[in-house]
């Protein structure tokens, strides 16, 4: 057997340290020790990117990373997008645009998103398809997906957004 | 899904990696990337009892150009490649092939050493390297060697590396002006591995082909070093009977394993096609 190690990072800003052995997934850290359950888990082939979380400035499949690899890495993951019950442009997006019916797919979604809205604030929309391939999704046909992300994007460049959602008021309020 | 339990070692210097190597032998692993270990782990493919990480060893990271030559860190991922300033303006064809490996996730955590050590038939970069003539550095207890992309590849996951070596560097001479290159992948969707593909690089002069080097991927128990087809090129105008004839001296050396993406007669075809793809986009690209 295999010794355990303690392992120390940062998760949505706090500091977590916390003891696995080293095959332990992070996906399972995650989920099962830090009850971080947004990303989740939907093949063992590493193709659906549900499990994606951002590691020191990259998306990552966290099914695809031992949590000892993280030791002083910062961790984002959905719990740690909305600030202060303020829901983040990709979720209000994802929200107007009806990018998501089922949900489990939406964590890995959004963080991917974040990260490819970091690099690129204004893509177009066959960006936007070829930097998401990395995320399955069984339920939006990705075309509502392509918008909340387009949608997303304009509101943190700081352009008006508009949407026929009949909560866009209630939420612009 | 669940690995078998192992012992994690995270190294921060290439003699040290060389040390742990000697010391755990056929027991110990290369984790650069992860993202064919771990998968095949996951599955108890594989079940190493020791992972030497490789993330920490910065001898193994960056991108420069040494007098006509390219160097790469075995430890580069693929997006490194891709947003690279160095590889845009010297070797666009290295992006051009990154952009079409897997999806941007893995390509975060992938690296070009570990696509090439792998010695996986169905990756990129293999036939790719052995179309741009690049030399591996692989570096042991007695040093090292340099090996060069055609000579490296022995069989399915069978490569030069000997137990107690780590690939350290790729270097790939910068293509001199009148070169063309490209790489055409058939895939069923994106992220995965070719049906067939063909990695073409060639030199024009007064219209007549000068040099060619033409690889093919997944077609073979390794990459296929297509000699005869690029040879026929050389001294002639690259048009539709000289392609054909190129495609079809490759499709004579394809030796394609079936399975779901196809028998072998389809796999066989498609390599030709994507020579003549291949070949037609790399005139295209010559500046």
């Amino acid at each position: 057997m295999s010794k355990k190690t303690i392992v120390s990072f940062k998760l949505n800003g706090a500091a977590i340290d916390v003891m696995v052995e080293p095959r332990e997934l992070l996906i399972h850290t995650l989920r099962e020790k830090l009850s971080i359950t947004g990303p989740h888990i939907g093949c063992e082939t590493s193709h659906c990117g549900a499990c994606t979380v951002d590691i020191d400035g990259a998306s990552v499949k966290s099914c695809t990373v031992l949590t000892v690899q993280c030791e002083g890495a910062e961790l984002l993951t959905i719990e740690g997008f909305a600030k202060g019950g303020v829901l983040h442009p990709l979720q209000e997006g994802f929200t107007q645009e009806h990018g998501l019916q089922c949900g489990f797919c939406t964590p890995g979604m959004i963080t991917r998103a974040y990260r490819l809205l970091q690099e690129n604030p204004n893509p177009t929309e066959e960006e936007i398809r070829f930097w998401m391939a990395g995320n399955l999704c069984r339920c939006t046909g990705y075309q509502n997906i392509v918008k909340a992300i387009q949608y997303a994007a304009a509101k943190m460049r700081g352009e008006t957004v508009t949407t026929s959602h009949p909560l866009m008021a209630e939420i612009s309020a | 899904m669940i690995p078998s339990p192992f012992e994690y070692h995270a190294p921060t210097a290439l003699p040290d990696v060389i040390a742990l190597l000697s010391q755990y032998g056929d027991e110990a692993k290369l984790l650069a990337g992860g993202h064919s270990l771990l998968p095949m782990m996951k599955l108890r493919f594989a079940a190493p009892g020791h992972l030497i990480d490789l993330r920490k060893v910065a001898e193994l990271k960056g991108i420069s150009v040494v007098g006509s030559q390219l160097h790469i860190g075995a430890m580069t991922t693929e997006n490194e490649l891709i947003f690279s300033k160095l590889v845009a303006e010297h070797l666009p064809l290295l992006a051009e092939v990154a952009r079409q490996i897997a999806d941007p996730q893995v390509r975060y955590k992938g690296t070009i050493g570990g696509d090439i050590s792998h010695g996986d038939p169905g990756n990129d970069h293999p036939a790719v390297m052995m179309a741009m003539d690049a030399t591996f550095v692989l570096t042991g207890a007695n040093g090292e060697r340099l090996v060069k992309a055609t000579e490296f590849f022995h069989g399915m996951y069978d490569t030069a590396l000997t137990p107690g070596e780590v690939m350290t560097q790729i270097r790939i001479p910068i293509p001199a002006a009148g070169t063309g290159s490209s790489y055409a992948k058939l895939k069923r969707k994106t992220g995965d591995y070719a049906t067939a593909a063909a990695a073409v690089v060639i030199r024009l002069q007064a219209g007549l082909c000068t040099q060619a080097r033409i690889a093919l991927t997944n077609v073979g128990p390794t990459a296929l070093f297509a000699g005869d087809a690029a040879a026929s090129l050389i001294g002639k105008p690259i048009d539709d009977v000289t392609i054909t004839q190129a495609a079809n001296l490759a499709m004579a050396i394809c030796e394609p394993a079936p399975d779901l993406r196809g028998d072998e007669a389809y796999k066989t075809a498609m390599a030709g096609q994507m020579v003549e793809r291949a070949l037609r986009l790399a005139v295209a690209h010559v500046k």
